[in-house]
């Protein structure tokens, strides 16, 4: 059996049925190791290898998928292996979104539960929401749902026991040491602190999608007459943000899922 | 006047699927397509398109439609139903010219799940990142990304229909395979002991009532976890099987979320994918483990069996076969292979 603990400088390379091939570098949440999969994630798209379809970067694994008929499944397996992993060449630095949130009330309805479970203010819950720079781990689920890294510490918060069957799109939430924004109406355990009237997807739109894997994210806050007017801005297909320039740090290692 | 495709009356979950959404699941956006691709191919190759062209995914219930184009040509396949055209019974697993003003009835399934009805030159809505597949979670593609209700025309590419193209039929159609569902094991199989992985490969699976294009909830012995029901979310294909905390299996299908944070135990091997979906709720299942070389083995198998299908078409009613530079005529030998699940 493989082990479970692979180590980054030699990632565990397996099939995964016949239609893809996983590269997993590590199983736990931390930015270097997201780092390195978006690395190699950008190295393998530029090599065009022939009969891969598309790329999968996760928090912690790429997800090679290619078409067993354009393509030999043991000739790529071979290929991915003779990859140096070790030294995935440097990737473009992420871009910054600042998103605007109104928060709390009928817009954030968990705001005060948060609050009340970590012994602060509403006001201290978004003062420190507001406060992170967060990490773009990933976009999943379901089409512009941003899985964001870089929560502070104090508003670490379980999921519900019983998820919501349906929470508004736009809906900013945390669920254990992640937050996230969603794109559409979804079922979610999440705590809702907010909702923004940006689309992170509107395939009406030009570009459909605004935040990728390795972008950087705040959030501003915005009052609830603000958030009226945006909206029936974005529903006319206004992305109503657009990414700032500033360099990166070096990612800082943070507590793990 | 537009060509197109009138409903009359349709089942809940009938939607247009092609190939699939490629290119996207990075940003989470689900391939979709069709439940049963060998099937959806081989109506493609019916109607004498291009394998993964838009056509329409029929669940169990029914469809009825009303030609509004002065020819049609369309290719039936997958879980067999009963066909009238303006009430006189045809064949299923056919190849059929339709004319305009005439009614075409789909009754519901008999065995099986899905049915693929392609219409030559495809239905003609606009892709939504590259792809006509309806996908009702994400509200993209096919008709407003949603399912088609009563009312709804369908707009169809242009394409040839030759007045004297005659009716045909498979006379051997693909053939139920038995057995097993193969599956490589992984890639989280060091998540379960080998008692759970004993009982994944051992026990019999019901079909449960909640399952849907997205995934099949199989309902069995518990499977026994050896770490935590809980991973650090990864990718998910078409056919991957995870393991939540309640030890009972889900298949994850056409309309599967890109990304799950539960262990995968197995992934069903591409040529079982169909004969998976074909298993209604209620019905029961096996699972065995094969190797990457199997499941290559058994994907050119698949594709043996769907040229061999093609192979045997003949005019409704008898009259032998036709001649190779018939079938090429009606561009049915030269079908193009594109979007491989």
């Amino acid at each position: 059996m493989q082990t479970t603990h692979p180590d980054p400088r030699r990632p565990r390379i397996v099939p995964v049925g016949d239609s893809a091939i996983l590269i997993e570098l590590a199983e736990t949440v931390d930015p270097a190791v997201n780092a390195a999969v978006l690395a190699l994630d950008a190295e393998l798209a530029a090599l065009a290898l022939p009969g891969v379809v598309e790329l999968l970067p996760t928090y912690r694994s790429l997800l090679v998928h290619y078409d067993p008929e354009r393509v030999e499944p043991e000739a790529l397996l071979a290929r991915l292996a003779s990859l140096d992993l070790a030294h995935p060449t440097a990737r473009p630095e992420g871009r910054l979104w600042t998103v605007p949130v109104a928060y709390g009330g009928e817009y954030g309805v968990d705001l005060e539960a948060v609050a009340a479970r970590h012994g602060l203010s509403p006001e201290e819950v978004v003062a420190l929401h507001t406060a992170a720079t967060y990490r773009v781990y990933m976009v999943g689920f379901v089409p512009g749902f941003t899985y964001l890294g870089g929560l502070d510490p104090r508003l670490h918060t379980p999921r519900r026991e019983d998820p919501r069957p349906r929470t508004p799109a736009g809906s900013v939430s945390i669920g254990g040491v992640q937050a996230g924004i969603a794109s559409l109406e979804i079922p979610s355990g999440w705590h809702l602190l907010g909702r923004t009237p940006v689309r992170t997807f509107d395939p009406e739109r030009t570009p459909p999608f605004l935040l990728e894997p390795g972008d950087r994210v705040r959030f501003r806050p915005i009052d609830p007459a603000n958030f009226a007017e945006l909206d029936r801005r974005a529903a006319a297909h206004d992305p109503l943000i657009a990414p700032e320039e500033e360099p990166r740090a070096a990612p800082e290692p943070e507590p793990q899922a | 006047m537009t060509s197109a495709l009138l409903v009359l009356r349709a089942g809940s979950a009938v939607t247009v699927q092609d190939s699939g959404r490629f290119g996207y699941q990075r940003l989470g956006v689900s391939p979709a397509g069709p439940m049963d691709p060998w099937s959806h191919r081989l109506a493609d190759r019916l109607a004498g398109n291009p394998e993964g062209s838009a056509g329409l995914e029929i669940g169990p219930g029914v469809l009825e439609l009303e030609v509004r184009a002065e020819r049609v040509r369309i290719g039936l396949a997958g879980a067999v139903r009963t066909v009238t055209l303006d009430g006189r019974p045809r064949p299923w697993w056919s190849a059929l010219s339709l004319l305009q003003g005439q009614r075409l009835a789909l009754g519901p399934a008999a065995t099986g799940v899905w049915s693929y009805l392609a219409v030559r030159g495809g239905i003609a809505l606009p892709p939504v990142l590259g792809s006509r597949s309806t996908h009702t979670l994400s509200r993209i593609g096919g008709l407003q990304g949603r399912a088609l209700r009563a009312g709804d025309l369908l707009p169809l590419g242009e394409a040839e229909v030759p007045g004297d193209l005659p009716d045909l039929v498979l006379a051997a159609p693909p053939e139920p395979v038995d057995g097993p569902i193969r599956v490589v094991l992984g890639p989280q199989e060091a998540w379960f002991t080998e008692a759970g992985l004993a009982t994944f490969l051992g026990a019999a699976w019901r079909v449960s009532a909640r399952s849907d294009r997205m995934g099949y909830r199989l309902e069995g012995p518990r499977i026994e976890h050896a770490r935590s029901p809980n991973i650090v979310s990864d990718g998910i294909v078409f056919g991957s099987i995870q393991v939540p905390g309640s030890g009972q299996p889900i298949v994850l299908l056409a309309d599967r979320q890109t990304t799950g944070g539960y262990p995968k135990i197995a992934t069903v091997i591409g040529a079982d994918l169909g004969r998976l979906a074909q298993t209604a709720p209620g019905g029961s299942l096996r699972f065995a483990a094969a190797d990457l070389a199997g499941a290559l083995a058994a994907r050119r198998h698949a594709r043996e069996r769907l040229e061999a299908a093609v192979r045997s078409l003949a005019p409704i009613g008898g009259g032998g076969t036709l001649e190779p530079a018939f079938l090429l005529s009606v561009n049915l030998v030269s079908g193009v292979t594109a979007g491989e699940p």
